[in-house]
């Protein structure tokens, strides 16, 4: 049995390892407060969440079904959440049961699972009454099939069986084990088995039938004896006690994989919700292949600085139409940042499954997102800087593959403008040559003027806006690089002027 | 009858006498051939396989009979099969001791059985695989000649044919335990069905990414407790011709084992252990060489040769190893060797003495290509570790050990001598030097003289000088290279110069006159 509720096909990987650079990313696009907002204090659900968001999905067909999914969650919040549950008490629930001294005897191995099992079965009963009852108003191909497994795996006449088998457990008639001559001529390939029929269960019982038996009897007194009979009890059951506490452990990653794979949809709920409170739209992206290098999006915004700010924020209006490279110029604190995490944070999200931050968006997926961003600290190692930087980025350059999306910010500022432009330009060369997409905000004049100026660069340019009156709009807009950036502006807005 | 067969160390030629108790040579240690002996056998401590390390030959002809062995074990076809002969005989004796610990007959009787089976099954397979091998050598040659007669005797296929119905038997048993209470009642296996089996089938549904393994480990205890004694008691009652016609077998064939075939057993390990000692140092990159032997000749050359111990150690560490070349033409017959401490003066010094013991035991020797004296003994003089209070004393004693060597040595020797009379005055140092030298001149003897002293290395025709150089760049990074040129104990002075700028040449560019 599988939840299923992430791919079509395979479980869910929470454990699976992180890209390169994934640091960086979360710092520079302040993953950490859309994952706050997704998680609401449960640190499991921000565990599942930054996996997922980390380690997207690149076929539209996985990103769809994720999509779907979510769709009935928004329709059916109640129920996802009582499933949720169900699945979260029956993982609590085992681990209060003690697994007694862990001693060299399956007897209490044996017992414990049977005790465990016992409580999954009540769990599983549960499921069942969820299903019956609400998998009618279910739509999404991965809720579909949860629920239509739930209904013919988890039988009325399922559950009869394994009460039955509970029962006979408890070996109320003794064990019946085969062995055969081992090394030394010792017992070994004990085998727990069933007697034949019922009528030679009870002659076993009786000591009567077959007559080529021998019997031994352990006197009361005769301490070894009983280890020694124990010991024998033990290999004989210890076969079953591994077979039903690996089956408490299947149905106790059943519970946990659910409980992953929902985690990811209650954590999108919790966002959802946020944002639908700050009055900010959320919409399903249109997932398309990497070749066209597409990002199409009407009011882009930043969730994280939205749920930071707790109000609604400026968004954009963006259309590559298929450029690789776009550069943004233009005023300090014109939303150049912003701008820049919301396409990174639209590209994360939309990978993962969930909405995005946008009233409508259009992207190609790719294999990763990495970021290069100006790095604020040690500022007065002025010398050790662009080494740092260029370290930084030959780390990427290791890493980044064809149709990644690599976003800049303010890269190679550390030295001056001719030298840095130079660096940015054949690295920024290079990676377009490897079908890689740059998001490049910079204020090196000289390289973005660069570009510009030639035709063959492909590049779309944008600029933060500014009003006839100095004021910032926060938006960005087509236009070609301007040799000032908007500092004094700035300045004068902090410390006022004439 | 199987073709005679003695010995694949020694060919027909007995072994030599008081063989097994041999003391350690007093050059091992000196020569650290100590460590190369203990690597090799510690793994092998059950064939007692230093004796033959501490065995010289003194037949050149006996080295290339181990040549030729070493030759076909040199390749991984022939030793595979004969390591997998070997475990099976170790397997054999591992079962032969679990018998002997044991007390219950039933119990001896099956592991006396599987060390039978071991035995015959090592040593068919043999056969077989050596059948089927390209081997050259004398001693490989004639002992499959004497193996294939030996598998086809009566004696061997009998012993194999009723061991393996006898387990197959006993292995075929199969009995069931009901376990109700205090009481066990034994009888045989009627078929009936794996409860695990269904138990795991109603949860199949679930089955998920591997789990846990929660079954316990029951240790196999070589001696039952009474309780097993007792089922195993009942289940021979439950097939007592079986265990009648095992008891017979066993009483029968106690003198199974073959003495050539355990003497081989032991003495080939002495090239396996050998070949898997230096496999790790080849794969570092470094050669070896059969080295062409000679009883008379004392023009003696290696090339690229290196410290046996020295490599296996930097080996495992991944560390490179710098090999050396060295030769003694016409009259030559001592490698005067000079140079900054710790250039590799003293590893060039056990280098010479270790290749010309393990060229008398018929070993592939460090180097690419190697000619190298039948020694009848090796000598050592290194500088002894205790510092006496004294240094008179330290002097005598030095000289005294000498003396030692000297009376004992011949024109057939080698003699390493390693920083003598380092801790006496300059003139006492070149005296005493000079004298030794001329000894071990005039009796005629090969060896390395490593000193401090460049008056050594042009002291008779007899000597060639070596130099452990530096680095031209940075006096302070030793080559470990030994090259021959003549000593000269200002190269080093003048190289740290240079770094500085401050030879003669640098100062008068530099300085404006």
């Amino acid at each position: 049995m599988k939840a299923y509720l992430m791919h079509a096909d395979r479980d869910f990987d929470a454990g699976q390892e992180f890209p390169p650079g994934v640091e960086a990313l979360a710092s520079d696009l302040e993953l950490n407060t859309l994952l706050n907002a997704m998680a609401d204090g449960d640190e499991f659900l921000r565990d599942v969440a930054s996996t997922a968001l980390v380690c997207g999905v690149t076929d539209p067909e996985t990103i769809t079904y994720r999509q779907q999914v979510l769709r009935d969650c928004l329709a059916q919040p109640a129920v996802v959440r009582d499933i949720y549950e169900i699945a979260v008490r029956a993982i609590l629930a085992e681990k209060r049961i003690w697994w007694g001294l862990m001693a060299k005897d399956p007897e209490p191995i044996l017992r414990r699972s049977a005790q465990v099992l016992q409580l999954f079965v009540t769990a599983l009963k549960v499921l069942r009454r969820v299903t019956d009852t609400h998998a009618g108003e279910f739509g999404s191909p991965g809720f579909r099939r949860f629920f239509a497994m739930i209904a013919e795996e988890l039988s009325d006449d399922y559950f009869g069986i394994v009460d039955s088998h509970l029962k006979r457990l408890k070996f109320a008639g003794g064990v019946l084990v085969s062995a055969g001559l081992g090394e030394g001529n010792a017992g070994t390939g004990y085998v727990l088995r069933t007697p034949r029929d019922r009528r030679r269960g009870l002659a076993e019982v009786i000591g009567v039938g077959n007559r080529s038996a021998y019997t031994i009897t352990i006197s009361d007194r005769d301490e070894a004896g009983h280890a020694a009979l124990s010991d024998l009890h033990g290999r004989g059951i210890n076969h079953v006690a591994n077979a039903l506490a690996q089956s408490v452990d299947h149905i106790l990653s059943f519970f946990r994989l659910l409980r992953t794979e929902l985690a990811f949809y209650i954590g999108a709920l919790n966002a959802h919700g946020r944002l639908a409170d700050l009055g900010e739209p959320a919409c399903f992206p249109v997932p398309v292949p990497q070749a066209e290098a597409a990002l199409q999006a009407t009011g882009l915004y930043d969730p994280c600085l939205a749920l930071a700010a707790e109000t609604a924020v400026v968004g954009n209006d963006v259309d590559t139409d298929g450029r690789p490279l776009v550069i943004i110029t233009g005023a300090n604190q014109g939303g150049k940042s912003t701008f820049l995490r919301s396409v990174g944070l639209a590209q994360l999200m939309m990978q993962s499954g969930m909405f995005v931050a946008a009233t409508a968006l259009r992207a190609s997926v790719g294999p990763g997102v990495f970021t290069h961003y100006k790095r604020e600290e040690d500022a007065t190692m002025t010398s050790g800087k662009l080494d740092e930087e260029l370290a930084r980025m030959s780390d990427i350059t290791g890493h980044i593959t064809p149709g990644s999306l690599l976003l800049c910010n303010e890269s190679f500022a550390s030295t001056n403008e001719r030298e840095g432009s130079q660096i940015a330009r054949e690295i920024v060369r290079a990676l377009l040559g490897a079908r890689i997409r740059v998001f490049f905000v910079t204020h090196l004049h000289d390289l973005a003027r660069g570009f510009y100026a030639d035709p063959t660069s492909h590049a779309l340019f944008l600029r933060a806006q500014r009003q006839p009156d100095g004021r910032r709009t926060f938006r960005l807009a087509e236009g070609e690089p301007l040799p000032t950036s908007h500092g004094q502006d700035v300045y004068q807005e902090v410390f006022g002027g004439p | 009858m199987p073709q005679a067969f003695r010995s694949v160390l020694f060919g027909d030629t007995p072994a030599p006498a008081g063989l097994d108790s041999r003391p350690e040579p007093a050059f091992f240690h000196d020569l650290n051939l100590d460590q190369v002996t203990e690597s090799v056998t510690v793994a092998l401590g059950d064939y007692q396989l230093k004796p033959f390390f501490y065995a010289p030959l003194d037949d050149p002809d006996a080295v290339r009979y181990r040549h030729e062995v070493f030759r076909d074990l040199d390749g991984t076809a022939v030793a595979e099969r004969v390591t997998a002969f070997a475990a099976g005989m170790r397997r054999m004796r591992q079962h032969l001791a679990t018998a002997q610990q044991l007390h219950h007959p039933l119990q001896q009787q099956r592991w006396f059985l599987e060390a039978v089976a071991a035995y015959c099954d090592a040593t068919a397979r043999l056969a077989r695989d050596l059948d089927g091998t390209a081997v050259t050598s004398r001693g490989l040659r004639e002992f499959r000649a004497y193996l294939a007669g030996y598998v086809r005797s009566d004696g061997f296929t009998s012993l194999a044919a009723e061991n393996a119905e006898l387990l197959r038997e006993l292995s075929g048993i199969r009995y069931c335990l009901h376990i109700k209470g205090n009481r066990i009642r034994v009888r045989r296996y009627d078929a009936e069905d794996d409860y695990g089996r269904e138990v795991l089938a109603v949860f199949e549904k679930f089955r998920q990414a591997a789990v846990k393994d929660y079954r316990i480990r029951f240790h196999a205890h070589q001696d039952m407790n009474h309780v097993e004694a007792d089922v195993l008691r009942l289940v021979a009652k439950l097939y007592p011709d079986v265990f009648a016609a095992v008891a017979s077998y066993c009483d029968a064939r106690r003198g199974y084992l073959d003495d050539v075939i355990a003497r081989f057993d032991r003495e080939v390990q002495f090239y396996l252990g050998y070949l898997a000692y230096i496999r790790p140092i080849r794969a570092a990159g470094l050669e070896f060489c059969y080295p062409a032997v000679s009883a008379r000749s004392r023009h003696v050359h290696a090339s690229a040769t290196f410290d046996l111990a020295l490599a296996a150690k930097l080996a495992d560490d991944g560390a490179p190893v710098v090999t050396n070349d060295f030769r003694l033409d016409g009259a030559e017959r001592i490698l005067v060797v000079t140079g900054p401490n710790q250039g590799g003066k003293t590893t060039l010094a056990r280098t010479f003495g270790q290749l010309h013991h393990l060229a008398r035991l018929g070993c592939p020797v460090p180097g690419r290509d190697a000619a190298l004296f039948l020694c009848d003994e090796v000598f050592t003089h290194f500088e002894k570790e205790e510092d006496l209070a004294t240094l008179s004393g330290k002097l005598r004693d030095d000289l005294v050990r000498f003396r030692g060597i000297l009376d004992r040595a011949t024109a057939r020797s080698v003699i390493v001598m390693n920083e003598i009379f380092t801790s006496t005055t300059l003139d006492d140092a070149l005296f005493l030097g000079q004298e030794m030298l001329e000894k071990i001149i005039g009796i005629g003897a090969l060896g390395v003289c490593v000193t401090f002293l460049d008056e050594l290395a042009t002291l008779d025709a007899a000597c060639v000088s070596m130099v452990a150089t530096v680095a031209a760049d940075n006096p302070a990074e030793r080559t470990y290279q030994v090259v021959r040129k003549p000593a000269d104990g200002l190269a080093y002075a003048i190289a740290i110069a240079a770094k500085y700028g401050l030879t003669y040449d640098q100062l008068r560019g530099r300085v404006r006159s």
